[in-house]
């Protein structure tokens, strides 16, 4: 830690005393055993608050009669750094600290020592030295003194702001040197976060102002200015110091700083422009006090306060060698430069009038959390720019809250041609790079995660350019736009967002197949959440009766769009069980919509989907699509009751019909074998079936047999191979009892979805002693056509 | 239930209307998507449009300020509507600007509101620049400096000179709240970092976005048929279109200069109905063109690209460069610019 050396002058007088008086003081307080105890130190628990407090008691006492004791002053030291203070104790030492001189040959005899440096701990009492009673050394050693004072002035909760300006009082009656001055002030700017108040501070902001004059001190006096200045702070007269002191010194950075906060307060009275390349405008703090404080915070197991610096290097850098107007720059908030109240008057006059009537705003510049926004939502004002709102989570939560139309139109404007002039594949102007606008999709995208809606502009943007798109450039960004389209009418959408989709769809690779289901994914449960949502709200806001119609069809109408697209996917791919899983993944919150989103709907999986994943050989698949059966059967189930549905009953009819025929090929399927046979779906012509040379071809797809399951029932008789009576492997030998063991076995391996349907879809009436005897005896429990 | 018995209310501390809601209620979002659903991207323009012609109002421009526009060159920008833009504070923003200019020349140096400076900043208003009565007053900004002789009779010198624009902008303007004046147009002359600076603080200032203007070989053609449509006393130059061929190592460019009157001829002979233009009339006067330079060189010209078009009127280059030369068809010229630049910021 430098300071800047300041002259050490000695014109205060130094009163003598009597070294007598400190003697028998410190007889009579009798802590010789206390100081014996704190120098055996740390294994033994001892007392810290009485020692630090009877420390305390004797520093601020000391100051009338006589000296500090080292060992005092140590332990107050060790404590301030291990556990910190405590309020009161801050502004006892704060004013002893800066209080007058102290008494000289006290002094001498007790602290030239550690002034050097040479003795740490006096655990023996204190230790003799010979005094060297010259001025020089007397001054040396009671500046040493403050300094250590001051430097172990480490919050273990807050700083009494009574304190600080008690402390500026004395700072200001007495004659401290510069150094100690210095000293004050940089902890200031160190531990301002840590002051519990700023208002009596900041009416004494021209005190503060009026010490810019010493010039050894300027930059910490600039800095701190920096964080205590406000608005009404501004003043003509004290921009026209400052101005004349620019003159004196030229662009020091820390000027530069305090001046551009000037100019975001009172841009009618200032103005600046900051060089672009520089980040740091003041010193580095005092690293040393916030890791202490840190470290104090942590062991008193505080969460640490919200350290906010102004950070005022980021706020004002800007790219560099962009073109003034290029694509995707968003600005850093910054308050409006002209404001309103300008806007109505005229002259220079008017400014100053708006300046003295101390309008009480918060500057942007200033507000970097939620609690800040929060203590201060009356005053915060809108960005010039509203466009910087997106990189702010405050302004974006305030932005939630206000109810102005212009505010989204400004937003609309600035997006719609940022994002036409940096889309890379419309190629209106060559200024932003794919990466560039990689980032900038990033940011809206997260912005409109923040609010849960997708914005206008973008949405305009996505119909526009999608039929430009080839399919690649920011793939993962442009599909997550997709997927915030508000919820509106799919048969106006369906014109401008599917025609282009699917003809890249269909001609792009599996990968991107798989990534516009996800997104479709996304956007029907944004959908969903949205309807949700609106139907919660529907007692507080009037809503008109076709809105829910609107969100029923258009939901039914993008599952229907989806159904068919991946209809085609699959056979394109060749059923890949890869593309088949995000097709899965979409039915399967289709098949819980009413349910868990409250929309009076259900909508059965096309039959595209359905065989495919039923005739897979992954076992996954196939537990997946046993899983979505048994959620459709339970919303089915559930949604019998549901007057809406019952009013619609014979549109209905259809859902339930298609559910039936499904579970009844399942079934047919995996368990009673008949699914090759007539009348039923996937019924072949016996005498090809003959040709194919399959023995039993009938029970190929049964739960033994069936390819995606065929790996566990070997499994299963190689584990009970060791069993008695098992002399060799035959998948026929699962029967009976072993059936029942195979089905328990299937459940081990985790195959809950096959397990779920089976106890949910099969009808085991005739119970326990005909399962038994075979599975084929089970029925399909099959959902009624007609709702009760 | 009909929707329209619904009685409205707005609860006022209800869940505040989402997004969506401001946009339905304001066409401005329902005619975006309308004009996506044109399923033309980025690139829509009416198929017909009125011939150019002389705005009633533009008889209140001071002829001198007209002069003044004529004969330079403008690079052309497009500008989003300015949010809170007054005309009664000019001179204030002349201040502000004029600081804000001082203050980023002199990067670092802090400098007072009022300080004088060996420049200044004007801004005047254009008035009867406009199409309609609707249309938001032009204004002009000049940047001035400041001779150093002490005599009254040196001139100041005009550095800069930049103005703001909206000719028959309806279909922009019928849309956009009071807050926002809308002016799309924006046409600078003098150094690119000036404009730079002035476009900055704009930005700053109305929360608006500036973009160039560029202007499409499509749009271009148009000029070409608009412009030799006009009917002048006196032709001051030779129509003259020029092609690019793109070709490596630098590309090649055809330059192809008619006799006006001719062009205005063949221009008679192509357009049929009356005070209007269409597509089809401006596809073929092109292919007339081109058809005869290929009869005489064996050059397709449809093969290469039109980028710059200048005729007695004016002259426009593709990369958004427009001269101005005829007073009479002024408005006639911005008017099309307007709709160009409002096409681009939509």
């Amino acid at each position: 830690m430098s300071t800047p050396e300041a002259d050490l002058s000695l014109f205060i007088p130094i009163i003598q005393t009597n070294p007598l008086a400190w003697k028998m003081r410190q007889n009579a307080s009798g802590f010789a055993p206390l100081n014996q105890k704190y120098g055996q130190n740390d294994k033994e628990e001892y007392n810290e608050g009485d020692a630090l407090h009877r420390a305390l008691e004797h520093i601020r006492t000391v100051k009338e009669k006589g000296a500090v004791e080292e060992r005092h002053l140590q332990t107050v030291e060790d404590i301030a750094w291990k556990s910190g203070l405590a309020p009161e104790d801050i502004d006892t030492l704060l004013d002893v600290a800066l209080s007058g001189p102290f008494d000289l040959p006290i002094l001498l005899q007790y602290l030239i020592p550690t002034a050097f440096g040479l003795v740490q701990h006096p655990a023996d009492g204190p230790t003799q030295w010979v005094p060297n009673p010259t001025a020089d050394h007397c001054w040396a050693t009671a500046e040493a003194v403050k300094t250590r004072m001051l430097k172990c002035l480490i919050p273990a909760t807050l700083i009494p702001e009574s304190a600080v300006v008690r402390a500026f009082s004395r700072l200001c009656a007495s004659n401290c040197s510069n150094n100690t001055k210095v000293l004050f002030f940089r902890w200031l700017i160190a531990m301002f976060d840590f002051i519990d108040g700023k208002e009596e501070m900041n009416s004494l902001y021209g005190f503060f102002f009026s010490f810019l004059q010493e010039e050894t001190m300027s930059c910490y006096i600039c800095n701190f200015l920096y964080l205590l200045t406000k608005r009404e702070n501004v003043k003509p007269f004290r921009v026209r110091k400052l101005l004349e002191f620019q003159s004196k010194v030229g662009m020091q950075p820390y000027l530069q700083a305090l001046l551009s906060l000037y100019r975001s307060f009172c841009p009618d009275l200032i103005t600046i422009s900051l060089p672009p390349k520089r980040k740091f405008y003041f010193k580095t703090t005092d690293s040393i006090w916030q890791a202490a404080v840190c470290i104090v915070k942590e062991r008193n197991q505080k969460s640490p306060l919200p350290s906010v610096k102004l950070t005022i290097g980021t706020a004002y850098s800007h790219p560099q060698k962009k073109k003034w107007n290029s694509g995707c720059v968003i600005p850093m908030p910054t308050s409006s430069h002209v404001s309103k109240e300008e806007q109505d008057e005229e002259g220079d006059s008017s400014s100053l009038e708006v300046m003295l009537s101390g309008q009480k705003s918060f500057p942007l510049e200033q507000l970097h959390t939620f609690s800040q926004l929060l203590d201060n939502i009356q005053d915060v004002e809108l960005p010039s720019q509203m466009c910087s709102v997106l990189k702010s989570a405050p302004l974006l939560h305030y932005l939630n809250c206000i109810q102005d139309e212009t505010v989204w139109l400004r937003l609309s404007y600035w997006m719609s041609q940022e994002l036409k002039e940096g889309c890379t594949w419309c190629k209106v102007s060559n200024y932003t790079s794919e990466e560039e606008f990689r980032k900038f999709l990033d940011i809206i995208i997260s912005a409109q995660c923040f609010l849960q809606e997708g914005f206008p502009s973008s949405e305009v943007f996505l119909y526009k350019s999608l039929p430009l798109w080839d399919g690649i450039s920011c793939r993962t960004e442009y599909l997550q736009l997709l997927s915030w389209i508000p919820l509106g009418n799919f048969s106006e959408i369906k014109p401008l967002l599917c025609d282009s989709l699917t003809q890249l769809f269909f001609t792009s690779s599996i990968y991107h197949k798989c990534s516009v289901l996800y997104s479709l994914k996304q956007l029907l449960e944004n959908w969903l959440l949205w309807h949700a949502m609106k139907v919660s709200m529907k007692s507080t806001l009037s809503i008109s009766a076709d809105t829910p119609m609107i969100a029923l069809n258009s939901v039914s109408e993008l599952i229907y769009y989806v159904g068919w697209l991946s209809t085609i996917a699959l056979r394109l791919e060749k059923n890949s069980s890869f593309l088949l899983h995000f097709i899965l993944d979409f039915f399967e919150m289709v098949s819980d919509m009413y349910l868990n989103y409250n929309l009076p709907l259900v909508v059965i999986f096309p039959r595209g989907v359905f065989y495919p994943a039923l005739l897979t050989s992954d076992s996954i698949a196939l537990n997946r699509l046993c899983y979505i059966m048994y959620r459709y059967r339970v919303n089915l189930t559930a949604s019998k009751e549901n007057a809406l549905i019952y009013q619609e009953r014979l549109k209905f009819n259809k859902t339930y019909q298609e559910f039936n025929e499904y579970v009844t090929a399942l079934v047919d399927c995996l368990w009673t074998s008949t699914s090759f046979e007539k009348d039923h779906y996937l019924y072949i012509d016996p005498q090809i079936l003959e040709k194919t040379k399959i023995r039993e071809y009938k029970k190929s797809l049964n739960l033994i047999n069936h390819p995606a399951l065929l790996p566990y029932s070997i499994n299963f008789l190689l584990q009970v191979k060791g069993w008695p009576n098992e002399k060799e492997l035959s998948l026929s030998s699962i029967q009976k009892k072993k059936w029942n063991w195979y089905l328990d076995y299937l459940l081990l391996e985790e195959l809950h979805g096959l397990h779920l349907f089976m106890e949910s879809s099969l009808d085991i009436a005739d119970s326990a002693s005909s399962a038994h005897t075979h599975p084929a005896h089970k029925t399909p429990k099959t959902c009624m056509s007609e709702p009760v | 239930m009909d929707s329209s018995n619904v009685p409205e209310f707005t609860p006022k501390h209800g869940v505040p209307p989402r997004l969506r809601d401001y946009f339905t209620g304001a066409s401005s979002f329902q005619r975006q998507l309308a004009s996506v659903r044109k399923q033309t991207p980025f690139g829509q323009t009416p198929s017909r449009r009125k011939i150019p012609q002389c705005s009633p109002l533009q008889e209140n421009i001071d002829p001198q300020k007209i002069a003044f526009l004529l004969h330079k060159q403008w690079t052309l920008y497009t500008l989003t509507p300015m949010y809170r833009f007054s005309y009664t504070n000019l001179k204030q923003y002349s201040t502000l600007l004029k600081c804000f200019l001082a203050a980023e020349k002199q990067k670092g140096l802090a400098v007072e509101m009022g300080e004088d400076f060996n420049f200044k900043v004007t801004f005047s208003t254009l008035s009867g620049m406009k199409g309609t009565h609707r249309d938001p007053a032009a204004f002009l900004i000049q940047i001035v400096s400041k001779s150093q002789q002490s005599s009254k009779n040196a001139e100041d010198k005009v550095v800069w000179t930049g103005w703001f624009c909206c000719v028959y902008g309806d279909s922009l303007l019928e849309n956009v709240p009071d807050d926002f004046t809308c002016l799309p147009l924006f046409l600078a002359n003098g150094a690119e970092s000036n404009t730079a600076l002035i476009g900055t603080w704009f930005q700053k200032t109305f929360d608006c976005r500036f973009t160039r203007l560029t202007i499409s070989a499509f749009n271009l053609s148009w000029m070409a048929a608009m412009w030799t449509s006009c009917n002048m006393e006196h032709y001051g130059t030779a129509t003259e279109l020029l092609w690019s061929v793109p070709c490596s190592p630098q590309s090649l460019d055809i330059s192809y200069a008619i006799n006006p009157e001719d062009a205005k001829a063949l221009w008679d002979g192509v357009h049929q109905t009356p005070e209007e233009i269409t597509q089809e009339e401006v596809d073929l006067f092109i292919d007339c063109l081109c058809s005869h330079f290929h009869r005489h060189f064996k050059i397709n010209l449809s093969a290469t690209r039109l980028v710059c078009v200048s005729t007695s009127v004016a002259s426009a280059h593709t990369d958004g460069k427009i001269k101005i030369l005829c007073s009479k068809y002024l408005i006639g010229v911005l008017a099309f610019l307007t709709e160009l630049a409002i096409f681009q910021i939509e």
